[in-house]
């Protein structure tokens, strides 16, 4: 992991990599996700959960990727601002949409999960709720972003906030944790949550193979067009002043 | 150190003297505080049950009013470049910021929250540790929401963005806080809570103006 952004620091190496990197990302997504939905639909069903179980195949993925995606965002702020690496920042700006969608995603999924399982579209388990307060720091960072006319500016804001997020992203799942412990047992993982049945393994892996492929070609695309808008401003900023 | 003294009190000072100071953030927290009852009706009995942390939540409310006024002026009238300029470092300037803000909206607050939760119908015996709370949870509201307030200097709409920004910050404290309250209220151990909640709030007084400060030099880049 640490050697990539060293190499790819260089715009032009970037640039070359990513030109064939992001469509093999996109087509290694396809391949697997076809292999891994074909998968979620052989397994049989669930002896508790009935057919239902099938959501979770398309909805852990998602909050893995909702997790995973802000430490992206960390690392690349980081990066931001320690090394004002351009580029480090366009795939910090890049990143933080494909999260959001990935953590509302699983925000979604499960709320239709829960309704037919629990009876509710919501409950205020632990899970759901650091879930939900991760989803608010994506609209936070993005907010930001957006509200700061000066491009630099938001850069180092945004940076600056994505570190505070990560510093108090672990805080928030110990407090939720601790807060659910308090009020409640949580009766609705009773009986289950001893990991996953070996036959409901293949599309699980499967699918967050899929996931992890498709934010990888999504990430790469974001960021060639986050820098494709930034030559386009140079030239047009030489255009105007010539 | 005089140097910093100085700087408490003029924050302290603007922050009690300016566009009524605590009586705003007292008001709004009295008129949260009237609104939940009237949305969530009047019996004693559901009402008594969720008073503390209704109260509580008001509080964090409350502290979030007046974030918007802790950098925005000194940076409209150029005060904050001068303070930039300054030998004492913008780390501390920030610190004694969010002191002074503490002081003199989060202090009368936490005066007001027992009388609120009590209104709303939690035990008297609640307002020693309400009050406990709401200093500790002060604290760490205005260093926690100064981040936020430092963080929105030069934006469109900074107000609304701050509290965007703030609120998600604001969950560990507000859970340790309303935490600490319930347990009290139902004779469970309460240590633990307040514990957490005054370690967080220790956590933001050293690591709050770090962030700040990097904010605010940013702004002004």
């Amino acid at each position: 992991m640490l050697p990539a952004p060293a190499f790819l620091a260089n715009p032009e190496r970037f640039m070359a990599f990513s030109r064939w990197a992001a469509p093999l990302f996109g087509a290694l997504a396809v391949v697997l996700a076809t292999a891994g939905l074909w998968l979620t639909f052989q397994v049989p069903e669930d002896y508790q959960q009935g057919d239902t179980v099938r959501i979770l195949f398309i909805h852990a993925p998602a909050a893995q990727l909702g997790l995973f995606v802000y430490a992206c965002l960390g690392v690349a702020s980081f990066l931001a601002l320690v090394f004002r690496h351009v580029l480090a920042d366009a795939a910090a700006r890049a990143a933080a949409p494909l999260g959001a969608a990935f953590t509302l995603l699983a925000l979604v999924t499960g709320s239709l999960w829960g309704q037919p399982m629990w009876g509710t579209w919501w409950v205020w388990d632990a899970r759901l709720t650091s879930v939900l307060i991760l989803f608010l720091f994506y609209v936070a960072y993005m907010a930001l972003r957006a509200s700061l006319d000066d491009e630099a500016k938001a850069a180092r804001a945004g940076a600056i906030l994505a570190m505070v997020g990560l510093i108090n992203l672990p805080i928030v799942y110990f407090s939720v944790e601790w807060w659910n412990t308090l009020h409640q047992g949580s009766s609705t993982f009773a009986g289950e949550g001893k990991g996953l049945a070996p036959v409901y393994r293949p599309p699980f892996y499967l699918m967050s193979l899929a996931y992890m492929s498709a934010f990888g070609s999504l990430w790469l695309v974001r960021i060639r067009g986050e820098v494709w808008r930034r030559r386009a401003e140079a030239a047009a900023l030489r255009a105007a002043r010539a | 150190m005089s140097r910093l003294a100085g700087l408490l009190a003029r924050e302290t000072t603007l922050a009690w003297g300016r566009g009524g100071g605590p009586l705003v953030a007292v008001g709004f927290y009295i008129g949260v505080a009237t609104l939940l009852p009237l949305a969530s009706g009047p019996e004693p009995e559901r009402l008594a049950a969720i008073a503390p942390g209704l109260a509580w939540v008001a509080l964090a409310l409350a502290s979030l009013l007046s974030l918007e006024r802790l950098f925005e002026r000194d940076y409209e009238d150029g005060a904050l470049d001068l303070l930039v300029l300054s030998e004492t470092p913008l780390e501390l300037t920030c610190a004694a910021k969010c002191l002074g803000q503490w002081l003199a909206t989060g202090a009368p607050l936490a005066l007001a929250a027992p009388v609120a939760a009590i209104a709303l119908g939690a035990s008297p015996a609640l307002a020693p540790l309400i009050v406990a709370c709401a200093l500790l949870g002060g604290l760490a509201f205005a260093f926690v929401g100064g981040i936020g307030a430092a963080l929105s200097l030069g934006a469109r709409r900074g107000g609304l963005l701050t509290a965007v920004i703030v609120l998600p910050l604001f969950t560990p404290p507000v859970i340790f806080g309303g935490g600490a309250l319930d347990a009290f209220a139902g004779g469970l151990p309460w240590q633990a809570g307040f514990a957490l909640l005054g370690a967080y709030a220790l956590a933001a007084v050293a690591l709050g103006p770090i962030a700040m400060a990097a904010a605010c030099r940013n702004a002004l880049s």
